[in-house]
């Protein structure tokens, strides 16, 4: 098992272990995504036409306005949510949402997280411990 | 995070379980980002259209609303964003009724709590400007750009739960914005172009916050010719903040922390240039058709000015597209009073008030009323749109007429 582990400066939530799926890319629920289904629906999105659910997003910083901050609750509410968000750099509106929509997270490594961490990696994201580790 | 007495008997339950709540959600976020303390505010102004809510979201609001022990209203003025419709005309936009009936539901809650119906995304031209060195706990991200940059004040992005939080305990956690450090200069950026139109200074905007890039970010900006008017700056940081997430810019020579570069920026700050070239590059791209479904004049709501600017164009015209210009209750009654209003719905357009196009249900609308290709001034609307599954386009105020009086638009 190759195990690579990553600490983080910002850390939010309790541990959870999924699937990555990554781009070096913005979010913003509002601008990037279609709730409903649960994929990327902004055309230029690095990660268009792609599902969100229940994956890690490794993504590099947080766009857009504020309504991020009400729609990670509601988007848990149905349970087309990410597992988690890991993010290079994070704005206060995600950390707000997820604190409302109790959505795991970790932001700010020591180096670029979208080119360190494989697509389709299976990865433990722990807040506690700040700790984003790669385990398969 | 270091808590005063009245703190530690808010989170200790003995104001009630509402402001407990709250406080345990400031300090959630407060510690994650390393705040030690807290940081009184004086206004909160609150986004929460039922789009975003939905009605997890409005269940959430009524629960905390139907608490009766304690103090459950907010103790500092609190007012709110835009609604996510006009009740008035909620047929033009093919809004149904289950929307409709959630957003009285969340406004039923919000009024139980106290807050201020306002409903508006220019309440610093239109309810009560923030003040140099003001904390306040704004929401918008046009609002907290505005408020930070031109007024001096100081804010961090507060969406709606960290902004209602900060209404019920009167304070928010201390770090960003609220913080001197935070608020010099990250880079420089020379701009050789000054546009006059509004989508102009929105194009700018964006040209700008895609540079800058994440909300951490201050840029400081020289070059600009003249004395900028409120409602460009109004499109030049709604946008900025749209495009790159940025919350704080200074103008050299112009903002109130700015007085000379020296001021917030330390020597040798990297510096780059922003030509005209740049600007009509990020307008040609969402020149993507020549055809209009709709045109939007919207985010942020018009001022009165824009609004007689907009009649002015629309006397003697007819409309073969819908046109649709949004703005704030407070606005709203003074252009019906000078007739703008009537001006402009004369020529078939229609004056829209209390919402704002996306935070409307954008979606829904488009596909209920088949409207794709949408005309309009605002750089931050086309940036938000597309995500939505519209063709945006961006053009000035005339060109954004002209098109809903032939059903194209003029490329330029």
């Amino acid at each position: 098992m190759n195990t690579r582990i990553f600490r983080a400066r910002h850390a939010m939530g309790r541990t959870v272990r999924g699937p990555t799926l990554v781009a070096k890319d913005g979010f913003s629920a509002r601008y990037d995504l279609d709730r409903i289904n649960g994929i990327f629906s902004r055309p230029s999105h690095k990660l268009a036409g792609q599902s969100y659910v229940g994956k890690i997003l490794v993504l590099d910083t947080a766009k857009g306005g504020v309504a991020t901050a009400w729609m990670l609750h509601e988007m848990q509410s149905r349970g087309i949510v990410p597992l988690a968000l890991v993010l290079n750099s994070v704005n206060p509106i995600l950390a707000q949402g997820a604190a409302l929509g109790d959505v795991s997270m970790l932001a700010g490594f020591d180096e670029d997280i979208t080119a360190a961490i494989p697509n389709g990696a299976k990865v433990e994201v722990n807040p506690e411990m700040g700790l984003l580790t790669v385990v398969d | 995070m270091k808590l005063t007495d009245e703190e530690i008997d808010i989170l200790a339950g003995k104001a009630g379980p509402v402001p407990q709540q709250a406080l345990r959600h400031q300090i959630k976020v407060g510690e994650f980002f390393g705040a030690e303390d807290m940081v009184p505010v004086t206004q909160a102004h609150l986004m929460a259209d039922t789009e975003s809510l939905g009605e997890a979201g409005v269940r959430w609001l009524e629960g905390l609303a139907a608490i009766v022990d304690g103090q459950r209203r907010v103790r500092i003025p609190t007012i709110t964003d835009p609604r996510g419709t006009d009740f008035a005309n909620a047929d033009l936009l093919g809004q149904t009724s289950a929307m409709l009936d959630l957003e009285r539901r969340a406004i039923s809650a919000f009024e139980a709590l106290g807050v201020a119906m306002t409903n508006t995304c220019i309440n610093y031209q239109t309810i009560q400007a923030p003040t140099r060195n003001e904390h306040v706990a704004f929401g918008d991200t046009g609002v907290v750009i505005y408020s930070n940059s031109i007024c001096g004040a100081r804010s961090n992005f507060e969406g709606g739960p960290s902004a209602l939080a900060a209404g019920l305990t009167g304070r928010t956690p201390r770090y960003g914005f609220h913080l001197p450090e935070m608020r010099r200069a990250t880079l420089r950026i020379h701009v050789e172009f000054t546009p006059t139109s509004l989508n102009g200074w929105g194009a700018l905007g964006g040209v700008i916050g895609r540079i800058a890039g994440n909300y951490w970010a201050v840029p400081v900006i020289e070059g600009i010719e003249g004395a900028p008017r409120s409602d460009q700056l109004k499109h030049f940081g709604a946008s900025m903040a749209s495009f790159g997430s940025i919350a704080l810019f200074h103008l050299a020579g112009l903002t109130p922390e700015a007085g000379k570069l020296t001021d917030v920026a330390a020597p040798g700050l990297p510096g780059l240039r922003v030509t005209r070239a740049d600007v009509d590059e990020l307008q040609r791209s969402y020149h993507t058709d020549d055809q209009v479904d709709v045109v939007v004049f919207s985010a942020p709501q018009l001022s009165l000015f824009e609004l007689s600017d907009l009649a002015g164009l629309c006397d003697g015209r007819r409309f073969a597209v819908p046109l649709l210009a949004v703005t704030s209750p407070q606005v709203k009654p003074d252009a019906d009073r000078m007739g703008y209003t009537a001006r402009i719905e004369a020529a078939g357009g229609k004056v829209l008030s209390g919402m704002c196009f996306y935070q409307s249900y954008a979606r829904e609308i488009s596909e209920a009323m088949g409207w794709k290709r949408l005309a309009t001034n605002s750089a931050k609307l086309v940036n938000i749109l597309g995500g939505y599954g519209y063709r945006p386009m961006l053009a000035s105020m005339e060109s954004c007429v002209d098109a809903a009086v032939s059903g194209k638009l003029a490329r330029t």
